[in-house]
């Protein structure tokens, strides 16, 4: 059996991988900006200076950033190719879906040798940005809640207020807190699996990223 | 307080009175008055142009009469009023009020105590002011906290829901406080929520700030109305505010200078007390420009941090004190949010390094490029 032809697939297109490393870049910056929020220590010498100012300027302005990518990448689901889509986030709600995500975790867990590889996302990989989509979701409204609230009564108050009826206003805190932590855990996570697909199903998942092509099988 | 005038004690609800009278008589110059209305329409959060306004309504005030109710409290709140910053005018601000009904205060007992609060309650109907110290518990019908063989929840009822309007005097009566503190052993809530017809209006604080007290009432008498409210039924005049926004520690926190321990350089130098659990970020409160005991200081002047004593369930949300952050339910007192996350970031890191290597090790499972679809 003649091999068949590997042929370079464009599969991601611009807005998704603008966005991809824009919230890459994002989450960083506000990582560190937010540890610092969170667990603040004396650097300053004099009462003029401003650091403490300057780092939650930082974190504002790059939550904007994060939040107009999230928002943008949501648009794309439903605009862009079927890769971008918003079904490839929800595999286990149609029959193929669920046999390639049992596949997926066959692989994973060691139990079967055959590597998911589809074009797009695998099934699992989808599931877990749609946990992901929604951690950034929270991470907004519990964000923006907390921004608004030295302007009581303004508009974001009044459209972020419902939280705070729902929720104790510590518990606004720490939810933005702790999500940090889970969302870092899914960049360890994102990174090893992307390494070991680019090993594995030598597709080319890491350069995709950058250049939005992929190697992909022609169909005989 | 307390001394009233013979006059109010058969007449009817509403009667003229010589403030100028009553001001001469105690004592207090047309001066010391006006600095009274002056520091009153700062309170409000009015231009200071409204002070004349304020004197001319309280030199032609109707009197209202008031009724103080104590259920489940400290009389804390009681104590604060009494021990106002501004006593010569405020005192007698309030002497314009009726108190036709106060426990700690009032010479009446027994008996005849409750038949005075019951003929304002059937005589002034719509008219009177309530305000409710202490908290409601409602579990087991409300047995509690009974006054005169009544629980406290049926005199809320018929007294807060006949009344013009109820005031809260501190964070019990507002919204339940400290007897509604897990696991509330006695059903306690706030006066809304046992008595939710009635119109409320919310001073939290513990105590509440008199001056706040004064305002509010002065505010009704000026405008003939209540003033405006956030979500919570507080007055937006003393409560629209956040004391992290006002606080005098502030420039400290921006610019990142923090108190690390107790008594530290940092604590010695007044600065910002944010990392030992200051709870002014998520707190509103005019404390910051009100201040307590004429003004001359409030906790985070005094050096220590905010505890959020006017916001909803602050004892069971705004702990640990001394910690920024809430405990992770189910873990220990000592485990913050921090130390659970790096937990949790290095046990994926390992999960993932050790499913590496065995990937690593395998081989067969290699595909040559995806499928195409
Ligand atoms: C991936 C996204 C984000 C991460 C990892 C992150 C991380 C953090 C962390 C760790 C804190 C400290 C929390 C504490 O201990 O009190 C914080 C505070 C905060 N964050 Fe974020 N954040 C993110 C997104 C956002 C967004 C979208 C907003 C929206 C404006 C936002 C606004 C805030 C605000 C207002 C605070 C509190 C600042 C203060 O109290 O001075 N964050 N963030
Ligand atoms: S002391 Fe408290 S309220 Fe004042 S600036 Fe620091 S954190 Fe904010």
């Amino acid at each position: 059996m003649a091999k068949p032809c590997l042929y370079e697939k464009y599969i991601w297109e611009v807005p998704v991988r603008v966005s991809h490393w824009l919230n890459f870049f994002s989450i960083i910056i506000l990582s560190v900006t937010g540890i610092f929020i969170g667990a603040a220590r004396t650097v300053a010498l004099e009462p003029s200076q401003f650091v403490m100012g300057w780092v939650r300027f930082v974190h504002f302005v790059t939550a904007y950033v994060f939040s107009v990518s999230v928002l943008a990448r949501i648009y794309w689901m439903f605009m862009g190719n079927k890769y971008a889509g918003w079904r490839e986030f929800l595999p286990f709600l149609y029959r193929d879906g669920r046999r390639d995500m049992l596949e997926a975790l066959k692989y994973y867990t060691f139990i079967g040798r055959k590597v998911p590889n589809p074009a797009g996302h695998n099934a699992m990989a989808g599931t877990a940005y749609l946990a992901v989509f929604l951690l950034y979701l929270v991470m907004m409204a519990t964000g923006f809640a907390l921004y608004a609230e030295h302007a009581t009564g303004s508009f974001l108050h009044r459209l972020t207020g419902w939280q705070f009826v729902l929720f104790s206003n510590q518990g606004i805190r720490l939810t933005h807190h702790l999500v940090m932590w889970l969302l870092i855990g899914f960049a360890i996570h994102h990174i090893y699996s992307a390494w070991l697909m680019d090993v594995k199903e030598r597709g080319g998942v890491m350069s995709s990223i950058f250049s939005g092509y992929k190697a992909v099988k022609a169909k005989e | 307080m307390g001394k009233k005038g013979d006059e109010n004690r058969n007449g009817p609800a509403q009667q003229h009175l010589d403030l100028s009278r009553m001001l001469a008589e105690r004592g207090v110059t047309r001066r010391d008055f006006m600095k009274f209305c002056t520091a009153m329409s700062a309170a409000l959060a009015l231009p200071v142009t409204f002070a004349p306004k304020i004197a001319r309504a309280l030199d032609e005030v109707q009197r209202p009469t008031l009724v103080w109710l104590e259920f489940q409290d400290c009389a804390g709140n009681t104590e604060a009023l009494l021990r106002a910053a501004n006593p010569t005018v405020a005192e007698i601000v309030l002497d314009i009020l009726s108190v036709d009904y106060h426990e700690t205060i009032m010479a009446a007992a027994g008996h005849q105590a409750e038949e005075a609060l019951a003929k304002v309650v059937r005589e002034q109907k719509g008219k009177y002011i309530a305000v409710v110290e202490g908290s409601i518990p409602l579990k087991d019908g409300g047995v509690y906290c009974c006054v005169g063989g009544r629980t406290a929840v049926d005199i809320a009822r018929e007294v807060c829901g006949n009344a013009f309007a109820t005031i809260t005097a501190g964070t019990c009566a507002a919204y339940g406080g400290i007897p509604a503190a897990a696991p509330n052993p006695t059903g306690a809530v706030g006066v809304k929520a046992a008595v939710p017809g009635a119109t409320v209006i919310n001073l939290p604080g513990c105590p509440l700030n008199a001056d706040n007290l004064t305002a509010t009432i002065v505010h009704f008498l000026v405008f003939g109305k209540l003033p405006a409210t956030d979500s919570h039924g507080r007055p937006l005049f003393a409560y629209g505010k956040r004391i992290h926004d006002n606080c005098e520690r502030r420039p400290h926190f921006d610019a990142g200078q923090y108190v690390e321990k107790w008594g530290d350089t940092g604590h010695r130098k007044g600065h910002c007390l944010y990392r030992m659990g200051c709870k002014g970020p998520e707190t509103w409160h005019n404390c910051p420009s009100q201040k307590y005991n004429d003004k001359t200081g409030w906790p985070i002047g005094a050096g220590h941090g905010c505890v959020g004593c006017s916001e909803p369930q602050f004892w069971d949300t705004m702990t640990p004190f001394y910690r920024r952050l809430p405990q992770v339910p189910g873990f220990g007192i000592e485990t913050t949010a921090d130390k659970i996350g790096l937990g949790l970031a290095s046990a994926t890191a390992l999960a993932f390094a050790a499913h590496g290597v065995i990937s690593a090790f395998r081989h067969g499972d290699e595909s040559e490029g995806a499928k195409e679809d």
